[in-house]
Order: C-alpha cells, then sequence, then structure tokens
C-alpha cells in the first residue's frame, strides 16, 4: 500500500471536478456552502475582498479555525499557505487539511522560489496566469492548477483572460512540430517534458479549475464554456446580500451551465451579488494575479 | 414490474451507458466506457436517464450528489431505472448513495443491502494505492490477478446484507460488491487502466 501517491493526489481534485469550492471563515459559513452543495471549502480568516480592504501582511489561518471547520463538514477542507512558506504548509498537513492552496491571496513569503510540493503527503492547487507558469507549478509538484483570476475583486475580466491564454497556448502547442516544442519550452519558462506531455494529450496534466473574481451564476459557467473544470468562489458568496441562495444558485449553474434555459431561471432573484471592482482602478501593488511568477 | 430481472440482467451486454454528471469524477467513467466500445452519455436529466440502458454513478461528494439529485428531483427516476434491473455501476460517492444506511447519517437510496461509513480511511492524507486481495473462488475474477486499487479519501463497507455477493476484499475487508445487476465499489477503477469491473457490469457492447 502506497499513500500519497501523485495519483492519489490528482484523484482527489478529479473527484471535485464539476463542483463549486467556497471560501468560508467560520464553522456555520462552512455549514451554508456544504448545504448548498459545495464539494470542498476553503478556510480562511478572511476573505480576498476583505484582505484588500484592511490590508497589512496575510498569513495561513489559525489551526483553531481551520479545525473547527474540518469537524462542522464531511466535504473535504482546504487551507490557504502564503507563497514560499512551506513551514505554513507542514502546519497545514499535521492539522490533515485536504488540500492546500499556496495563494497569491496571502502576502508573498519568498520572492524567487514557490514550495517545493513533491515533498509533501497532501496535494497543493496553485493559481496561475498563462501556461508557463502552470506548468512550473506542476513541475513542483502541484495536483490542480487553477486562473489566479483577480481575487477580491468580483470582476471576472482577469480569469477570463487567464483561462483563454492557458487554453489557447495548449491549442498552439499541439499544432507544433515536434522539433518546436524545445524552443517553446525555453519561451515558456517551463520544464520541456511537460511541455511535450501537454503537445501530445491537448490538455494540462492535472485538472484544470477557474478562481478569482467569480461573483454570479453566469460568471461560473462562462469559466466552464471557457475550459474550466470546476470553479473556486472567494468573496462571491459571502459578501452579496443572500448567500444561501447564491451558493445553491452558482452550484447549480456549473452542473448545467450548458443549458442557457436552466441557468436563466438558477439566476433569477438571487438578490445583489458582491460589489466589484475595476481592474484599471487598481495600482500595481493592489494586482494579486502579479505575485509568484 | 419493478424488480422483475434484476439479477438476470447482471452483466448484461448493452451499447449506451449514462454518467450521472451532476459533479464529480465522471469524465473518467467515460473515457472508460469509451474504452470499451460503449456510447457514453452524460446524464443531467429524468429524459436523458431514460435513453441509456445502463449507469454509471462516479465518485465525487455524496452531499452534493445528493443536493442536487434532490434540486433537480431526479430522485424517482433513479429509483426507478435501478428497480427496472439495468445495470449499475457505483464508485465511492455512487456506493455512499446506493447503500442502505450510511454513517454518519445522510439520505441513502438502499440500492445495495450493504452499510458504509464516510471517509473512514481517512482524510486524503491517507488516499492510497494499493492492490486487492487474490479475487475470491466462485466469483467472477477467480483466477485472474488481483484488482489495483486507488482510494480517494473512501468510504468503508461496514456491513453487508445476506443477498450480496463480495466480489473483492483488502485484508480481508470488502470493498466491491454485488446484489443483482448492481455493483458497488469502494475505490476508483475509472482513474486506473484496468477495465475488468467496467466489463464485468456493463459486457462489451453488442457488435453492429
Amino acid at each position: 500500500m502506497q499513500k500519497s501517491t501523485f495519483q492519489a493526489k490528482v484523484g482527489l481534485a478529479e473527484m471535485l471536478k464539476g463542483g463549486v469550492i467556497m471560501d468560508v471563515v467560520n464553522p456555520e459559513q462552512a455549514r451554508i456552502a456544504q448545504d448548498a452543495g459545495a464539494c470542498a471549502v476553503m478556510a480562511l480568516e478572511r476573505v480576498p475582498a476583505q484582505i484588500r480592504k484592511e490590508g497589512g501582511v496575510a498569513r495561513a489561518s489559525d489551526p483553531k479555525m481551520i479545525t473547527e471547520i474540518q469537524q462542522a463538514v464531511t466535504i473535504p477542507v482546504m487551507a490557504k499557505v502564503r507563497i514560499g512558506h512551506f513551514m505554513e504548509a507542514r502546519i497545514l498537513e499535521a492539522l490533515e487539511v485536504d488540500f492546500i492552496d499556496e495563494s497569491e491571496v496571502l502576502t508573498p513569503a519568498d520572492d524567487d522560489f514557490h514550495i517545493e510540493k513533491h515533498d509533501f503527503a497532501v496535494p497543493f492547487v496553485c493559481g496561475c496566469t498563462g501556461l508557463g507558469e502552470a506548468l512550473r507549478r506542476i513541475g513542483e509538484g502541484a495536483a490542480m492548477m487553477r486562473t489566479k483570476g483577480e481575487a477580491g475583486t468580483g470582476n471576472i475580466v482577469e480569469g477570463v483572460r487567464h483561462l483563454r491564454s492557458v487554453n489557447g497556448h495548449i491549442r498552439k502547442l499541439t499544432r507544433m512540430r515536434p522539433e518546436e516544442l524545445m524552443t517553446e519550452a525555453k519561451n515558456l519558462g517551463a520544464p520541456y517534458d511537460l511541455v511535450k506531455w501537454v503537445a501530445e494529450n491537448g490538455r494540462l496534466p492535472v485538472p484544470q479549475f477557474a478562481a478569482g473574481g467569480i461573483a454570479t451564476p453566469a460568471d461560473a459557467a462562462l469559466c466552464m464554456a471557457l475550459g474550466a473544470e470546476a470553479v473556486f468562489v472567494g468573496s462571491g458568496v459571502f459578501l452579496s446580500e443572500d448567500p444561501e441562495q447564491r451558493a445553491r444558485a452558482i452550484v447549480d449553474a456549473v452542473t448545467h451551465w450548458e443549458d442557457a434555459k436552466k441557468l436563466a431561471e438558477i439566476s433569477t432573484g438571487l438578490g445583489k451579488p458582491m460589489s466589484g471592482l475595476e481592474i484599471n482602478k487598481l495600482a500595481e501593488h493592489e494586482r494579486l494575479a502579479h505575485r509568484g511568477w | 414490474m419493478a424488480a422483475a430481472g434484476r439479477s438476470s440482467r447482471a452483466g448484461a451486454a448493452v451499447r449506451t451507458v449514462g454518467v450521472l454528471a451532476l459533479q464529480g469524477g465522471w469524465a473518467a467513467h467515460k473515457a472508460a466506457l469509451t474504452d470499451l466500445g460503449h456510447t457514453a452519455v452524460e446524464v443531467r436529466t429524468a429524459q436523458q436517464l431514460a435513453a441509456v440502458d445502463g449507469l454509471c454513478l462516479p465518485g465525487g461528494e455524496s452531499t452534493t450528489h445528493l443536493k442536487l439529485i434532490e434540486r433537480f428531483g431526479l430522485a424517482d427516476a433513479l429509483d426507478r431505472f435501478v428497480g427496472s434491473g439495468k445495470p449499475v455501476l457505483a464508485t465511492c460517492a455512487g456506493l455512499i448513495l446506493s447503500a442502505r444506511a450510511v454513517e454518519p447519517r445522510q439520505k441513502a437510496f438502499g440500492w445495495l443491502d450493504v452499510e458504509v461509513a464516510r471517509n473512514a480511511w481517512g482524510r486524503q492524507v491517507h488516499s492510497f494505492e494499493g492492490e486487492a486481495d487474490p479475487p475470491p473462488r466462485g466469483g467472477p475474477f477467480a483466477g485472474q490477478a488481483p484488482l489495483q486499487l486507488l482510494f480517494i479519501r473512501a468510504p468503508r463497507i461496514t456491513a453487508v446484507g445476506p443477498g450480496v455477493e463480495v466480489l473483492a476484499t483488502i485484508d480481508g475487508e470488502p470493498i466491491m460488491v454485488r446484489e443483482g445487476a448492481v455493483i458497488g465499489a469502494a475505490f476508483h477503477p475509472e482513474l486506473t487502466p484496468d477495465r475488468r469491473v467496467h466489463r464485468l457490469t456493463f459486457g462489451d457492447p453488442p457488435i453492429g
């Protein structure tokens, strides 16, 4: 028997497909998320929109709140660590969280290096803005990728950009001749073996989810239509007027994203979504997607 | 004619197999079925379910599956489908939905006379790959190589009713069972290259 193999890590990501992973800050929200049909929750102390507003250094959560959330629900519990902060990751591993998000939403702990994720028994998810970044993280051992989008803005434009960038680049690789792939790997800054694998298979070697700025059922459906296999919703649920209803609606929309009639029903009368931010009004230091490389 | 042909249809060859595609690992089942030559169809509505001859209930989160079955009014249609004796393969979360009783308590459809405990192998850090015990004598895999197993936050089968056949075990513990045309597995045959479990459930698709 072999525990925590890469296949077992990717296997959990496979089981989260077609689902919604919701940010929650306490056990009550976690229960609401589970009752709405979330396939997992992300336990953190402040959702990204709050982190934006309050500023300061954002760190991994207090183990107490993570443990309380683990006790409150039966679905998988994820938690975030700062980019490069492998000791925060060791602590989350000791708590037996089900997935660690090495996340740009928290303040980076290392400007040069991400975590060596193969070293851990617990699987990791990381954010990406394009294919090179995705393959670098997978090279380090990430078992799931998500777009970075621009977290805490309620604005889907960056998530769309990242999904299109990753998938457009994958399509480009599939049309390349074998001798072009090494140069492409060099230009992407990505491991050659993974570039070759993607060129041959036409997809990432791990599941690819969307995150960053999803606020409505239509946003979630748009991400699915652009090739995401599941979605993360951060601030979009619990900063909206009616979190229960909106949570259910986003779950339903990810299942029925191809059925516009159903989406119309699902989107009806949900109350106000979270208020959003325009990306070009953010200062450079407020752009979370630029953290990590 | 509810449960009439239930056991007689076990292993009957079918062409079109549905995969319940509400959430979870349905894409891998679809790929496995396509590998074997079946026409694999995503099922999200009662109408889609009515058009298939067999069904995979995939892994994923059973609580999510239950909510979506309830919200989209699929419970009766699923009950009728299984009751009609068409072949069903229920893996992981699908096994949990199919059980007679689930710990911690949640709705269960009782398509298999077994009790299961959710996440009973532990959280994700305890998920594992392994090998089943040598297949039981007199069973469908007798004399063959053991099944390769992938367990992900898997349920344990804690009690097995008298009419239920145990098809595979690990360290003597049941991990795959059959009752009539319904096969339940705590592991993920769709995520390994071994297609014996799908072939046993749905047979080889008819030619022509």
